[in-house]
């Protein structure tokens, strides 16, 4: 027996319903702010201009978005083939590691724009394979993905931890981290796009990752639903069953997938520890991988909601730390409740107001539920 | 006639654009039982749901025993005495038939009390409708036939005085229909009120009192079954004359194109599912395997395909041999012609979460028509799709939609095409029309047969004993793992119902 469906128009799928399911983790966050005493409406002006109000902010909160956009598409790529990459945080972590041997050994000798290629390939290979072993043990030993990637994620730190204290920390210092990189592995900044509209900007970190972000942002768009190798991916995702009888390897599938997540996920080390801290210290990643699941999941894993669902998570770390500085009352920890309620509406209750809206849109347009709607593009 | 036990008036109910009912008015008399047919898509489901407080309808009323209801949830319709047996159980694998009953009508905190109450009920309700079963018997290790007794059981419980079936001999053998049949009659005789949603026309004119036929979400005709005969029933399902048994020349066999020798399969829980089984098809014919669902006949299409490995044994594709016990692969067995349309279409068969375009390369994603390097010729697939849906007459003809918006006939019409325009030398096809409307079950058994008059080696298995016979040029029955006996087309019913339930006889090959 067939099932009746009901349709939304994309507009309204991919647009009205993230943001009523925002509007309505703002106004919990705002009674929560009414709990500890301040005034929700202040804080929110407060927020939204920490993050876009002056030059500085804008550059701060693509500085953050730049990140959750790598492992935004890591945690979605791993995602179309029905893999749960919660290792993206260790990946990250290692590919460090990558970054530092390669600027450490050239950044006295070749410009960045030398260095930088090198430094991208480093970090991508060393991601992909510190998700390759997972992904194996997943492929060929049944091991649950979501179990090995959260235990790789302690190794990863365990062992970055032992690195920058021992062998990678210059032996006259006392702080946790590889020396400062020279020159050569400076990123420049990008700060005069956004001086080109007229902002100021004292100092921000908001470097060529970016863009480079925005590349495999589209890249991932064409390998998930241009490429055969993304097509077989998503039979994967969709039905194993309907992967093995199409003749997709599980083993090869499982592997690719991981590999390429785990690459994305290493990339992200390259905006901290390139673009702004210029060395590789203890906890650089510092939970940006785990914000990448809820970044994908806002972004309905599709490229381009992951990267706005990133420049909204950027928004809340650049304007959340205004709102601490300016409002004492509220700590670094009340952000992160705003960002968990933000995670709640938009990824765990993702689908609570869609029968609602969907009936609203029923009694309305009858037309634009029915099957004639149907004509948007495979995402 | 008796008095009415529902009567519903003028129901309406959209789903956005598609009208699921229009204006359907019914009535049910009391103490009889009524046939529901139409087509896939035709609204049965949703005029039920109704009734049974899943969906509300749009406008319209519906009266139970006379008096005017509404019915919101499912426990409103529970509460006026309304039961539904549903096509797919909703029963608790792991939990006995007495927990399962309970489920949802515990009386008390603690259950001692409730399985005490019900374990009587039980045995009441056994008395009087020969319904047994075991009570403490864990569900999963039942039959499908008993599990589907509980479900009668559990709405009963509830006090159901009218009951609704969806759909309810898919899963169940000859012999188990039969039986359900005795107990439908049965609690018919009782004075409860029996609804009967099928697709299946012989049912229909073996239990039912009246039948009312739905088409595009109107009721177009209630009968009395026994004023009624088959033929005009499907002419008024489809709405056009319908050929319920394809014509079909003489076959023409020549050379062998799939030779299976000694082959044995294990499931995977290591129990021999297909125990030492051999036989050749030709080219151009049809080889039909019949047999009760869960003999062998999926484990069998599995490694023929080369979905699943063998234990021992060996295949051979024109005359050269295919490495069945190693890692066999679905996609080289395809290269070298050989085609499968899987029994499981929504999940093997198909991406239901695919756009149409994306599920007519599946398993051919390899092919360089459809490709530009490593990237998909998306331009070239969605027309390949086009062609396709236009030779099919595949509905709604829309390349982009999504596949699980196509309804049971159109998605298999997806498979197949997919599958036959790729001319393969031999088709292996499971359970061609399972889920599939009337209407295209007849065009699906002339593709077939129009394969095998192109020299083609095709090999169907089906549960469903008519097709089997009306397709096939020879008939081969497994039981339990083994071919039992070959028969030719003209094999009566009766003699392939015993070969099914395993009664050997003297003259099985």
């Amino acid at each position: 027996m067939s099932t009746p469906y009901a349709k939304l128009p994309a507009w309204a799928d991919y647009g009205l319903i993230p943001l009523i399911n925002l509007s309505v983790a703002f106004i919990v966050a705002g009674f929560v702010v009414l709990l500890v005493g301040e005034n929700p409406f202040r804080a929110a002006v407060i927020l939204v201009e920490g993050a876009f109000g002056k030059g500085t902010g804008i550059a701060f909160t693509l500085f953050y978005a730049t990140t959750f956009i790598f492992t935004g598409l890591s945690v979605a790529v791993a995602a179309h083939c029905g893999l749960f990459n919660i290792g993206t945080e260790g990946q990250a972590y290692i590919a460090g590691l990558g970054i530092a041997i390669v600027c450490l050994s050239f950044d006295s000798v070749l410009p960045w724009w030398l260095t930088f290629p090198l430094a991208i390939v480093a970090a991508a290979v060393v991601g992909a394979l510190w998700a390759l072993i997972p992904a194996y043990l997943q492929a060929r030993r049944g091991s649950h993905i979501v179990i090995t990637t959260i235990m790789f994620n302690f190794i990863a730190a365990s062992i970055m931890v032992y690195l920058l204290v021992g062998p990678l920390k210059p032996a006259a210092s006392q702080a946790p981290q590889t020396r400062n990189f020279f020159a050569g592995a400076e990123l420049p900044k990008l700060n005069w796009i956004i001086e080109l509209f007229g902002a100021k900007i004292r100092s921000a970190p908001l470097n060529v990752t970016f863009l480079l972000a925005l590349v495999m942002a589209f890249l991932v768009w064409l390998l998930i639903w241009r490429t055969k190798l993304g097509y077989e991916m998503r039979t994967y995702g969709h039905s194993p069953k309907a992967a093995r009888y199409a003749g997709i390897s599980e083993t090869r599938i499982i592997i690719t997938a991981m590999m390429i997540s785990g690459a994305l996920a290493g990339m992200m080390a390259l905006n901290p520890v390139m673009g702004d801290q210029h060395n590789v210290a203890i906890d650089f990643v510092s939970g940006a991988g785990f914000v990448g699941i809820a970044v994908a999941l806002m972004g309905r894993l599709h490229p381009v909601g992951i990267v706005l669902a990133a420049i909204l998570f950027g928004m809340l770390y650049q304007g959340g730390a205004e709102l601490a500085f300016e409002m004492p009352a509220i700590s670094r920890d009340m952000i992160v409740i705003i960002q968990g309620l933000v995670i709640l509406f938009a990824g765990a209750l993702e689908h609570m107001f869609r029968p609602y809206i969907q009936a609203l849109f029923a009694s309305f347009s009858p037309r634009s539920v029915g099957m004639e709607a149907v004509k948007g593009k495979g995402a | 006639m008796a008095q009415a036990a529902i009567e519903l008036i003028g129901i309406n109910k959209s789903f956005g654009a598609v009208r699921a009912n229009r204006d359907i008015n019914l009535e049910i008399a009391r103490g009889t039982i009524h046939g529901i047919v139409g087509e896939n898509g035709a609204g049965k489901s949703t005029l039920m749901s109704i009734l049974y407080g899943f969906y509300q309808a749009d406008s319209g009323e519906i009266r139970v025993g006379g008096k005017p209801a509404s019915i919101k949830t499912p426990n409103d319709a529970i509460a006026l005495g309304i039961g539904m047996v549903h096509q797919h159980f909703m029963l608790v694998d792991n939990f006995s038939v007495l927990e399962n009953i309970i489920l949802g009508a515990e009386s008390d905190a603690l259950l001692k009390r409730s399985i005490a109450k019900a374990r009587s009920e039980l045995e009441r309700l056994e008395r009087e409708y020969g319904l047994e079963v075991d009570p403490d018997a864990i569900i999963e290790e039942l039959p499908v036939g008993l599990q589907q007794r509980v479900e009668i059981l559990k709405a009963l419980y509830r006090g159901a005085e009218i009951l609704i079936l969806d759909e309810p001999t898919g899963v169940l053998t000859p012999a188990e229909a039969d039986h359900l049949f005795r107990i439908l009659k049965q609690l018919k005789e009782q004075g409860k009120t029996v609804v009967l949603i099928t697709h299946k026309l012989r049912e229909i004119m073996a239990i039912t009192d009246t039948v009312s036929v739905m088409r595009q979400g109107t009721m177009v005709a209630t009968r009395e079954t026994k004023k009624t005969t088959v033929e005009e029933l499907a002419e008024l399902m489809v709405g056009r004359r319908v050929l319920l048994r394809v014509e079909k020349g003489e076959a023409e066999a020549g050379a062998v194109k799939l030779a299976v020798k000694n082959l044995t399969v294990k499931d995977s829980r290591g129990v021999t599912m297909v125990d030492d089984i051999s036989f050749d098809i030709r080219a151009g014919e049809i080889v039909g395997i019949a047999g009760v669902a869960g003999n062998g006949q999926s484990e069998l299409l599995e490694a023929i395909s080369g979905i699943r490995r063998a234990v021992s044994g060996s295949v051979t594709l024109d005359g050269k041999p295919i490495d069945l016990t190693g890692a066999a692969d679905p996609g080289e067995l395809r290269d070298r012609g050989l085609a499968h349309v899987p029994e499981d279409r929504h999940h093997v068969g198909l991406v239901l979460a695919f756009e149409e375009n994306e599920n007519s390369i599946l398993g051919y994603h390899d092919d360089p028509r459809y490709l530009k390097g490593p990237f998909l010729n998306v331009d070239a697939i969605i027309s390949d799709a086009k062609d396709k849906i236009e030779k099919y007459d595949i509905r709604p003809g829309n390349p982009r939609l999504k596949t699980a918006n196509f309804s049971g006939g159109n998605q298999q019409k997806i498979v197949l095409a997919r599958e036959i325009e790729q001319d393969p030398g031999v088709l292996i096809v499971g359970q061609p029309t399972r889920g599939v409307d009337v209407g295209a079950i007849e065009f699906i058994h002339k593709r077939l047969i129009a394969m095998r008059d192109q020299g083609k080696a095709v090999l169907v298995v089906s549960v469903e004993l008519d097709e089997i016979r009306s397709l096939s040029d020879r008939i081969l029955v497994m039981f339990a793992g083994r071919i039992v006996g070959e028969r030719g087309p003209e094999a009566t019913e009766g003699e392939l119902g015993l070969l099914m339930a395993g009664v050997e006889q003297e003259a099985a090959a």
